[in-house]
């Protein structure tokens, strides 16, 4: 209402919920594009059922849209919702639990009729019947609205119902004072081909905005601009991300890049994301199967280009035996494993930390091979930059692992120039010289890379052991257990590049809390919160899985008397891993197998425990 | 010279020979394998298609046939189990200026490999196959394969199998396949100029050689190579000829309404002009199926051959259209486009 003072806010967390055709994505992209124009810093995580249409007003059909945003580094999507806007009945009840006492509570109500609502097993109208006095819950008939509004300017009652996702963003604008051409621009880009639908859009639009203006009660808001660093700026989700770290390496390296793959939710918008960039050259090769996706990808990496395949956990399961492949072979390889909720099939757009022994060990004999992990959507580009760094320059496949979560969530990206990323060199050997496949740099251990075409390197690799430095087929038991132990060295020596582990917070705290991968802005949200407190706690949130960091033993070493938790998405795999690294330690463990990414709120109260 | 052989391809600026692919490995194939036959056709051929020594890559699966790449001196890689097609797709697609030879046998193409079989066929990408067939598993020393015949008695088939064998022809043409050969290892001279057209074609070509295993299948064609008999029960076709065959090859192929007949020409008022003349290039694939199908006589030579656009030259004229009309040369034009925004210091 333009007569109240408008509020300010530090960081505000809303989600959007309906059904799965409501339109939820598209109006919670929409609202989160326009709120990063508005200079906000964002986080945010689509949350959506496997279903393509799933039954309508059913608690498994519902789709969700989750924005956190604010003035503040925003570290996550954030855990509990502090404006929920509901479009129907099982949406409601199915979202409730994430919202905080007090929060405000917008609802569609046209479709909460007696029906419907039996249907989720309310027996009577919770709006009315006193069952959410804990919030501040305003219901409107929005879709009715729509429809009213539509059919006097003789639109059909239809394309009116469609519409009610952008009366609420033309509320929600009005709320959070966004600008109002800004956003019909953003529909003009959306709806533009197709004039009539635009109007009808920008009408249900506009008409939203000013209904903010002359209904009491609805609260409103004024942005303060979020300090982030001097610099150009956009969204991206950690797919997009991912895709486009890997093509920043290919372009750096000066080579093609190459992506088999076969289509696997959450990751097939990666494959779909670099099958769009062939003005750069991308290769993709959507492959019969996920053997294919990364034998294929081995094959172009033989032949001299930057191979790479991208899979979930299922996916990854059938890749085994060709990663056996590329570690025997010593190829360049980038295997992405947007990790999901498994085992088997499991629960395809959950995310969950579930892969990351599969990853580490998952295949015949001995065969390492590098493991890293992305902390946040945004991250994912760096992430996969360095995935292929490391593969190229030390002739390894990496496996990197990303989820479900930060692959569909997306972040503010500052974005990077190509020319300040760090350089990539491959370790080609030289046209027309002496070449044996398994020589090697007595530094690294890495072979060479001899691409076929090139003149005077012909030669055979394989699946089949071979002899050092020679690489002739070979059964002799001395060579092979000394090629064992040179493909293993190889890989650990790649720690000694790496950054140092970063430790975080109070080095000489009472609590080391250890995490990795996707679960990085919850944990690190709540060791900042504890600080605040003046709970001495520390983080150390690892990227490089294996090889560690060289310094990993100190840091841990530090807090030897102290207490140490590893907090992570799965039953301790990695507190599992740590503790065949580094013995005589307690790691403790914080487990969550639900689908869902931790919440603060539960972080700090578990490592609060921990400290006296 | 047999025709030509496109340019895209880099051609040896000296004339190579048969000593240039000669490896220095030991071949550890079982003395009297049909195997040997088929390496020195691919010796001989490769110097005669010219391309540079080392613009070859040989590729392989797993089982006898797939020790190939060890005994040829190309670029070479020995893969995992089926899965020679797909590596050898990443080698093509990411340099289609390579020569991609594919070695393999009935169990690696048919049996573990058969989802690559068919995808490799059905996308058309320009790569050579060798389906080394032997009706039988011998690296793994004698059972059924997805060829052996229905009955066959093999160390997993004790009482014979009850599994219908595949014909490979009917399944390359099945697949779509744009060119299937048929050669047999006592002919070399036969493989070898089926070899070259095979490297002549523009797609995926299957050359199924019918090859004995000495040791698990030993006499597994012998009703088709006995001298007594060889004559008459296989049949060489050669594209704008008549189908003829038999010692005084007076025995040929006619289409009687929708089946191929065998008759003798001079019999029952039959002359030449009755015979069928075989045309490789016919897009319908039913007559090429009947042939692939035949089992007295037995059809070898070039069945089929239709040109079609490969894979590989698509994906390379696709991203030219591409990189014409886009605004985006590098990935800082990506970064920055679309929706961005700036962050000033004031901020």
């Amino acid at each position: 209402m333009s007569h109240v003072e408008r509020k300010p806010i530090q960081d505000i967390v809303i989600k959007f919920v309906g059904d799965s055709g409501d339109g939820m994505q598209l109006l919670g992209s929409l609202f989160s594009e326009a709120v990063s124009y508005a200079g906000e810093d964002l986080a945010t995580f689509p949350d959506f059922p496997s279903e393509v249409r799933a039954p309508r007003n059913t608690i498994f059909g519902v789709s969700g849209y989750q924005i956190h945003f604010g003035q503040r580094k925003i570290f996550s999507p954030g855990d509990r919702v502090d404006i929920l806007v509901c479009f129907n009945p099982a949406s409601l009840k199915a979202n409730l639990k994430f919202v905080k006492p007090g929060a405000t509570i917008i609802v569609d109500d046209t479709s909460f009729n007696k029906e419907l609502l039996e249907k989720v097993g309310y027996s009577s109208n919770p709006l009315t019947d006193g069952s959410l006095s804990n919030y501040h819950v305003l219901h409107y008939p929005i879709t009715k609205m729509c429809i009213e509004l539509a059919t006097e300017k003789n639109y059909d009652k239809k394309s009116a119902e469609k519409a009610k996702n952008i009366f609420a963003l033309g509320m929600l604008s009005n709320m959070f004072s966004l600008s109002k051409e800004l956003v019909i621009d953003l529909l003009r880009k959306k709806f533009g081909k197709k004039p009539e639908v635009f109007e009808l859009n920008k009408l249900i639009f506009e008409t939203g905005y000013h209904f903010v203006d002359i209904t009491e009660d609805i609260p409103v808001f004024f942005l303060r601009k979020t300090k982030l660093a001097p610099g150009k700026y956009r969204n991206i989700t950690g797919n997009q991300a991912t895709a486009w770290g890997l093509m920043a390496a290919a372009e750096k390296a000066g080579l093609q890049l190459f992506l088999g793959s076969y289509p696997i939710t959450p990751a097939t918008e990666i494959l779909m994301e670099l099958a769009k960039h062939r003005e750069l050259g991308v290769k993709t090769f959507q492959a019969e199967d996920e053997i294919a996706g990364i034998t294929s990808a081995i094959g172009a990496s033989f032949a001299g280009a930057l191979g790479a395949t991208s899979t979930s956990g299922p996916g990854l399961s059938l890749k085994s035996e060709a990663l056996g492949l590329a570690v025997m072979t010593e190829l360049p390889l980038v295997v992405v494993d947007v990790q999901r909720a498994g085992p088997s099939t499991g629960m395809p757009t959950k995310s969950e930390q579930g892969d990351l022994l599969q990853a580490l060990y998952g295949r015949n004999g001995e065969a390492p091979l590098m493991v890293i992990a992305a902390s946040s959507p945004a991250d994912c580009f760096y992430a996969a930059y360095e995935a292929a760094k490391y593969a190229l320059e030390h002739m390894t496949p990496v496996i990197l692992l990303t989820d479900g979560y930060i692959g569909f969530g997306s972040e503010v990206f500052r974005i990077p120039k190509l020319a300040d990323l760090p350089e990539i060199k491959p370790p080609f050997a030289t046209p027309n010289t002496k070449y044996y496949p398994y020589e090697r740099d007595p530094e690294t251990l890495v072979r060479k890379w001899a691409i076929p075409g090139m003149e005077g390197l012909r030669h055979r690799i394989g699946g089949l052991e071979k002899t050092d430095i020679y690489g002739e087929v070979s059964t002799d038991p001395l060579n092979h257990e000394k090629m064992v132990k040179l493909r293993e060295e190889k890989v650990r020596r790649i720690a000694r590049r790496l950054p140092p582990q970063e430790l975080y917070g109070n080095p000489e705290g009472e609590l080391l809390v250890i995490s990795w991968g996707g679960t990085f802005g919850q944990v690190r949200q709540a060791v900042e919160e504890l600080l605040k407190e003046d709970i001495p706690v520390a983080h150390a949130h690892f990227r490089y899985i294996f090889p560690l960091p060289e310094n990993t033993g100190k840091i841990l070493q530090q807090f030897k008397d102290k207490k140490i938790v590893v907090a992570e998405l799965n039953r301790g795999q990695f507190a599992k891993y740590l503790r065949t690294e580094f013995e005589g330690y307690t790691f403790h463990q914080y487990n969550k197998v639900q689908g869902h990414p931790f919440t603060v709120a539960e972080l700090m109260e578990n490592f609060k425990s921990f400290i006296k | 010279m047999k025709g030509y052989i496109r340019n895209t391809i880099e051609k040896s600026p000296v004339p190579l020979t048969k000593e240039d692919f000669a490896s220095d490995q030991m071949v550890r194939w079982c003395p009297g394998c049909g195997n040997y036959a088929i390496l020195n056709s691919v010796l001989r051929v490769f110097p005669e298609i010219g391309y540079k020594k080392e613009k070859y890559v040989v590729v392989s699966g797993i089982g006898c046939s797939s020790r190939f790449p060890y005994y040829v001196n190309t670029y070479g890689f020995h893969g995992i189990h089926g899965r020679a097609f797909p590596i050898a797709s990443g080698v093509k697609i990411a340099n289609p200026g390579l020569s991609v030879w594919i070695a393999t046998g009935d169990g690696d193409s048919m049996a573990i490999g058969g989802n690559h079989f068919i995808h490799i066929i059905r996308r058309n990408l320009d790569v050579n196959i060798l389906l080394f067939n032997n009706q039988i598993y011998g690296l793994t020393k004698g059972q059924y394969s997805p060829t052996s015949p229905l009955g066959a008695m093999t160390k997993t088939s004790p009482y014979g199998t009850i599994e219908h064998p595949f014909n490979p022809g009917e399944l390359v043409i099945g697949a779509s396949g744009t060119f299937f050969a048929r050669g047999i290892d006592i002919m070399p001279n036969l493989l070898t100029d089926i070899l070259f057209e095979a490297a002549k074609h523009d797609g995926t070509s299957v050359v199924e050689i019918l090859q004995n295993c000495v040791i698990f299948n030993d006499g597994a064609y012998e009703h088709l190579t006995n001298k007594e008999v060889r004559d008459d029960r296989l049949c060489i076709v050669e594209h704008g000829k008549p189908i003829v065959f038999g010692k005084n090859k007076n025995k040929g192929i006619i289409l009687k309404g929708n089946k191929l007949e065998v008759v003798t020409i001079g019999e029952n008022s039959i002359t030449m002009d009755d015979i069928l003349v075989h045309d490789q290039t016919m897009p319908d694939p039913g007559i090429h199926v009947l042939l692939a199908k035949m089992t007295n006589p037995v059809i070898l030579g070039v069945i089929r051959a239709v040109p079609a656009p490969t894979y590989d030259d698509l994906m390379e004229d696709q991203i030219q259209q591409v990189k014409q009309s886009s605004p985006i040369k590098c990935m800082d034009d990506l970064l920055n486009s679309g929706d961005t925004w700036e962050v000033t210091e004031e901020a």
